[in-house]
Formats: C-alpha cells, structure tokens, sequence
C-alpha cells in the first residue's frame, strides 16, 4: 500500500530552471533580427507590384525610400512621400541632400533611392521622380516589388 | 560579517524570466521581418545637351512601346501580350546577324542571324518607351520582361560554356559575361505626355 501512496506523491513537477535561458534565445533572436519601422505612413500603404528578377537590397542603411501612393482621404491622383510627410516632387532634392548629410562622404556613391510605388500609379509620376534624381546625381534606385511572376500585374 | 556577505552573495533570479518575457513580448511585436527585394536600375547621367546621341541603325534597335492602356506595341507594327515579349527579347538580342564594332561575329548567338534584325548582342540597344498614363505595374512587368530575356540568354551561355548556372560562377566571370558576352542595353525615352 505505501509503495503505491509513494508513486503518486512522487509525481514530480517539470522544472522552469531552464526556462529563463530558453527565453532569452528567444530574446537574442529577435532583438538581432528586428527592424524598427522608422516611418509611419500617411498615404495608403502602396500595394506594391510583382517581379521575378529581383535583387536582395543589401546594406539598408544606405537606402532612403520614396514611397508613392493614393492619399488617404481619397483625393484624386498620385502622392509622394518621403520620410514622414507627404510632399511634392520638388521636396525630393532636399530630401537626397539631407540623406547624403547623414552618412560619410565615402558611402554616397553606394546611397540607393528605393520606390515603393503601388501598381496603379502613374508611370508619369516615376518618370518626374528619376527626372529629379538624376538631376542630382542620386543614380542607382531600386523599384521595390514583391516576389513573383510579374505577368499577373497586368491582370 | 561573514553573515552579511553571505546575503549579498545571492541575488534572486526568479523574476529574471519575467524580464526576460517581457523584452521578448516588445521585440515580438515591433518586429518586421520583410526582406526589401526590387528590381535595381541604374539611371543614365544627366546628358550634356549640346551632344548629339549616337545615331543607331534601326535594325540594331529593338522597340518596345506601352500605352496608357497598357498595351505592348513592339517594334512599332504589332501589339503584342507581356507572355510574348521575352521570347521576342531574346530573338531579337541573339540573332548574331552581324559584326560588332571590332569586326567580330557572335559565335555564341544562338539565333536566325537574320540580317534583318539585330548584328551582335553588343550592338543590340532595347529602347523602352512607356506614356505617362501607363499603370506602374505594367511597366515594371515589362521592365522584368527585359531584365528576364538577359538573364536567360547570360544562363544559357553559362550553362554552355561552364557548365554552371550564371548565379553560381564566380565574380570573374560572372563580369566577363555581363560585359562582354550579353551586356544589358535598355534605354528608356522620355515618356508621351
């Protein structure tokens, strides 16, 4: 009878020693992989188009984004914005200009211009965009799109 | 003494995994983990406006056209679907009917060499022309289409030649082809208003 009183007492309970240290893992893991969203958006998230034949962007310390997309309130036509606000297409040389100030003058030639652009923009709109980049020298850019088959941005 | 030290030696450690939760729950939610990939372009310098452009042979120009309903016209005569254009890239840049600047045949073109249409890969020029009105997502298909046609053909060379996908060769050669094998020739005219 005690041998069977025993057996039940002894049920033992599942140890947490270990659980701090599994946590913390956890922790590393994702505090290594994090990136903070800098900015917010004020226009409609662009719904970005779809392509095969993309690169990774690396390094993203080096890009400075536009993005370009309908505004919120539903206004008609295409609205840019760059770092926080909405802005028009001649804000976007100031814009270069002041990311350029933040890294060292070796990096410049490696700064990336990202667009996000969403599918039903205006190709107008891209055009007047790298019409302003080029005129600043800022030449490498990098249409953002998702991955893939392009063929169904058509539909 | 001895008593004191001895309490200060242990520090309690039962909240740590609380800490530690709640670290993790913050860096869980701020998290992002989407990977920025798009399709990279080089844009061209700002040209000195008193140069005139080189002048191109027609034959050696490949034209692609997009309207503001998003139809493709190519080489200015029939409208043609995105499935189509990559095919017709790639017909067009490895035809090899000629010789390019220093008097050299394409022995690696795999095309009709048709005299009619483009002399040498290196001579080949994609001019891409799209409206204002265009829907940016046609045009990055496009755009992807072009791109996709150079890839292939730089794929098929590598394949014929080292064995290897181009993605897997090394740097050297990897430069090599983009160079001097199937150099990407896209040119973008101003949009139509």
């Amino acid at each position: 009878m005690s041998k069977f009183k025993k057996k039940k007492k002894g049920m033992p309970g599942i140890s947490t020693a270990s659980l701090p240290d599994i946590v913390f893992m956890l922790l590393f893991f994702f505090m290594v992989t994090t990136v903070m969203r800098e900015t917010e958006l004020k226009i409609k998230t662009p719904k970005l188009p779809q392509a095969d034949q993309i690169q990774k962007l690396e390094r993203k310390s080096l890009v400075s984004y536009i993005y370009v997309g309908k505004s919120k309130d539903g206004t008609a036509g295409d609205k840019i914005q760059l770092n926080d606000r909405v802005s028009n297409i001649s804000d976007i040389k100031s814009f270069i200009f002041s990311e350029r100030a933040t890294h060292a003058e070796d990096e410049i030639p490696y700064l990336t211009t990202s667009i996000k652009a969403d599918m039903e923009a205006n190709v107008g709109t891209i055009t007047d965009i790298k019409q302003e980049l080029r005129d600043i020298n800022a030449l490498k850019i990098n249409y953002s799109t998702r991955n893939g088959s392009a063929l169904d941005n058509m539909k | 003494m001895a008593k004191k030290n001895r309490m200060s030696n242990e520090i309690n450690a039962g909240s740590m995994a609380d800490i530690a939760f709640l670290l993790l729950i913050f860096f869980l939610v701020t998290t992002t983990m989407d990977i920025d990939t798009g399709i990279s372009r080089k844009l061209p310098e700002k040209q000195d406006p008193n140069i005139t452009p080189p002048i191109l042979k027609e034959k050696n120009v490949f034209e692609v056209l997009v309207n503001r309903r998003n139809e493709i016209l190519v080489e200015g005569e029939n409208f043609m679907q995105i499935e189509d254009l990559r095919e017709a890239t790639i017909k067009f840049i490895d035809n090899g009917g000629g010789k390019d600047e220093n008097g050299e045949e394409c022995t690696w073109c795999g095309g009709a060499r048709d005299p009619e249409s483009s002399d040498h890969p290196k001579k080949a020029v994609i001019s891409l022309q799209s409206d204002r009105g265009t829907s940016y997502g046609t045009y990055i298909a496009v755009q992807n289409e072009l791109v996709a046609a150079y890839s292939d053909l730089r794929n098929i060379y590598a394949n014929n030649k080292f064995g290897e996908n181009f993605d897997d060769l090394s740097d050297e050669e990897q430069k090599v082809i983009k160079k001097d094998i199937y150099p990407q020739i896209i040119s973008e005219a101003e949009p139509t208003k």
